[in-house]
């Protein structure tokens, strides 16, 4: 044990020497494969009353993966979060963890890790016996407890404050120490909910990269909440989108952010200017898609899985890709329309332009060049067709 | 100048309220037998001789235990009643909660009385149970309310880490929950002690006879004549009275500093 600690700091963590199974099923799928699901819900239903916070919810989450529950508040992300942890019992449905059906296991046999907005830190225990809390009751002895304890504060980055109680910490070091009290049991999953919520801006941010960075360091399979979609992006290997207690979208963060599955994700993750239009064939591997304001554009097959054939459709521009140019600027395979700036928002390095084109309001977020477009310029609307994506009208 | 009156006042309020107070502590350590100023002499002579009296001693020492007992058992079920009522949401909690309560409401005879109406309906013998069991009854809200206070403002994260990190919810219960509400668990059981060591009309009422606390047995007292001895042993109420809580708070102050304050 000594020699594995001196060897790797984080082997600590590793749960070779209790968990020879795990490890072994740990080792056969690396992350990238996700072979093994480690968590998985079936039709997973949860009524409160007469009020059903979830719809039938079925989810698969592979070893290792960090997967993020998003959507706005009340989508139901906090319970869905509980019944995995136990703290609720799902109305209907299935969950297992590690294929071991969990729904009658209760949660302090679940070996779960759980972070919570509020750090929920016990206030009458040390920072180190704040740690070793879960280890007691895994017959972990105290040297190799307080060795395990000294690993996970040096992978939270504050070794040194053992001996101080949660109150003297700041917001953010308290929940980096609620970090280590979680995994330092060597979770199955770890659980988190809105970690970063209660920290202010700067912060929130740095403790995003090192959050992952302890993941993925560990590499514990990872279910985050949260509605913030910048977080949500920069850390997930899946997003899961949620609103009103069900699941609008699951994919890699750049699938959900391209190729939105419904109008509601394309809003939510970021800006995006939605337009009615009408499927009129196809053309070669493109869905061919008229708008009034742009006329016809080719949407490509991959991102418009869901519009099949001619029709009613929506066409999703996201305010990133719509370029303002100067209207003499030559415009080459480029869909162009001219319109009027209406209201500029600067941010800085980049600009929101609220624009009119014909009678119709749109969106468009640029990087500044040199300066920006004026109030009342008339202004080249351009936008390459590669990336639009298109919805079936619900 | 209107200032000058208004501290004017409450200074002879303070005199009215605490003069009595003053005086029977101040005759405590008279020399003389005969209850008036001015003082003879200072002595501990009717300490010495409260020491020496039986029926005061014994009175004592039911006061002392039943007063024990009874912040015991009502910390206890107060401590079970509250966790029921805010963790677990037992149905008809509100209805629950007023009954508990009650007993403050209700004038100390009704109850009293309620309660011997009671066990002659039963046809039960008074008893130093029974005793004891009323003042459960009425200590009791007192010890709800405080611990009630304090196990709303323990937030429910805090528990549910604990369960998850590997703690069963009785280990949860004693490893995080019960001292976290330490404080108010000794709070109630002093509140609970001194209310009980004080009582007298609901003692008059239960008491079994031959059993004196300490209150009877000075009422008995003061019934044949006022001795001396009576106002050393006000001396020794009035400083278990006050000195308890006042020792219970410094107590609970060294115990939330040590949690970091
Ligand atoms: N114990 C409960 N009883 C009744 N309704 C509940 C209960 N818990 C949650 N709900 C409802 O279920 C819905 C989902 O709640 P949930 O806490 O999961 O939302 P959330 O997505 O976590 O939102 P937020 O971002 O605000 O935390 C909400 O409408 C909420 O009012
Ligand atoms: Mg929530």
């Amino acid at each position: 044990m000594v020699e594995n600690v001196r060897a790797r700091p984080e082997g600590l963590l590793t749960p070779e020497t209790r968990f020879p199974a795990a490890v072994a099923a740990g080792k056969s799928s690396s992350p990238e494969t996700g072979i093994v699901s480690s968590v998985t819900l079936s039709d997973i239903v949860k009524r409160f009353e007469a009020f059903t916070a979830v719809h039938k919810t079925s989810l698969e989450i592979p070893e290792g993966n960090f997967v993020t529950l998003l959507g706005p508040s009340g989508c139901g992300k906090t319970t869905t979060l509980r019944m995995v942890a136990g703290l609720l019992d799902p109305t209907e449905g299935e969950i297992l963890i590690k294929g071991r059906k969990v729904n009658d296991v209760p949660i302090h046999k679940r070996n779960l890790g759980l972070v919570f907005q509020n750090y929920a830190l016990f206030p009458h225990k040390t920072i180190a016996e704040n740690v070793a809390f879960g280890l007691k009751y895994r017959g972990v002895s105290k040297q190799d407890a307080r060795k395990r304890v000294q690993g996970a504060l040096e992978l939270v980055q504050l070794p040194g404050v053992g001996d101080r109680y949660p109150k003297q910490l700041s917001g953010g070091q308290q929940q980096r120490i609620a970090l280590a009290r979680a995994i330092v049991i060597e979770p199955d999953v770890l659980l988190l909910d809105e970690p970063l919520s209660a920290l202010d801006a700067n912060l929130r941010e740095d403790m995003r990269v090192e959050l992952k960075r302890i993941q993925e360091r560990i590499g514990v399979t990872t279910i985050f909440v949260t509605h913030d979609q910048s977080e949500a992006l920069a850390m997930s290997d899946q997003i899961v989108v949620m609103s009103a207690g069900r699941v609008e979208q699951v994919g890699a963060p750049e699938d959900v952010y391209n190729t939105p599955a419904s109008e509601f994700v394309a809003n939510f993750l970021g800006a995006s200017n939605i337009l009615p239009a009408r499927c009129v064939g196809r053309d070669g591997d493109a869905a061919v898609l008229e708008t009034e304001t742009f006329g016809r554009v080719p949407v490509p097959a991959a991102k418009a899985p869901n519009v099949s054939g001619e029709g009613p459709a929506k066409l999703v521009v996201r305010a990133e890709k719509l370029q303002l140019s100067p209207r003499e600027a030559p415009a080459d395979g480029v869909v162009a329309v001219d319109a009027t700036v209406e209201a500029v928002d600067y941010q800085g390095q980049a600009v929101r332009y609220f624009v009119r084109a014909g009678d119709r309001h749109l969106q468009a977020i640029n990087m500044i060049d040199e300066r920006p477009f004026a109030e009342g310029a008339p202004v080249s609307l351009r936008l390459r067709p590669r990336d639009c994506a298109a919805l079936p009208v619900s | 100048m209107g200032w000058f009156f208004i501290r004017l006042w409450a200074l002879l309020v303070y005199l009215f309220m605490f003069l009595p107070v003053a005086v029977v502590v101040l005759l405590s350590f008279n020399a003389s037998q005969f209850d008036s100023f001015p003082m003879t002499g200072l002595s501990f002579r009717w300490f010495v001789e409260l020491w020496q009296n039986d029926a005061i001693l014994r009175a004592f020492q039911t006061s002392m235990i039943l007063g024990g007992l009874t912040a015991l058992i009502s910390t206890t079920l107060g401590v079970l009643a509250s966790l029921a009522l805010v963790r677990y949401r037992v149905p008809g909690a509100n209805l629950i909660s007023t009954m508990l309560i009650a007993p403050i409401l209700v004038p100390e005879v009704v109850l009293a009385v309620a309660l011997l109406l009671f066990l002659n309906f039963l046809s039960i013998n008074k008893s130093f149970a029974l005793l004891l069991f009323g003042h459960v009854i009425f200590t009791l809200p007192f010890v709800v309310l405080v611990v009630q206070a304090r196990l709303v403002s323990i937030r429910r994260d805090i528990e549910e880490a604990a369960m998850s990190l590997g703690a069963s919810p009785v280990q949860t219960f004693f490893e995080v929950t019960l001292p976290l509400m330490l404080p108010a668990v000794l709070a109630g059981g002093l509140f609970a002690f001194t209310i009980s060591f004080d009582d007298i009309t609901g003692t008059l009422f239960w008491k079994p006879g031959g059993v004196e606390t300490v209150p009877t047995q000075i009422f008995a007292m003061l019934r044949n004549s006022i001795s001396p001895e009576i106002n050393a042993l006000g001396t020794v109420m009035i400083v278990l009275t006050v000195g308890l809580p006042l020792l219970g708070a410094a107590i609970a102050r060294q115990l939330a500093r040590k949690s970091g304050g």
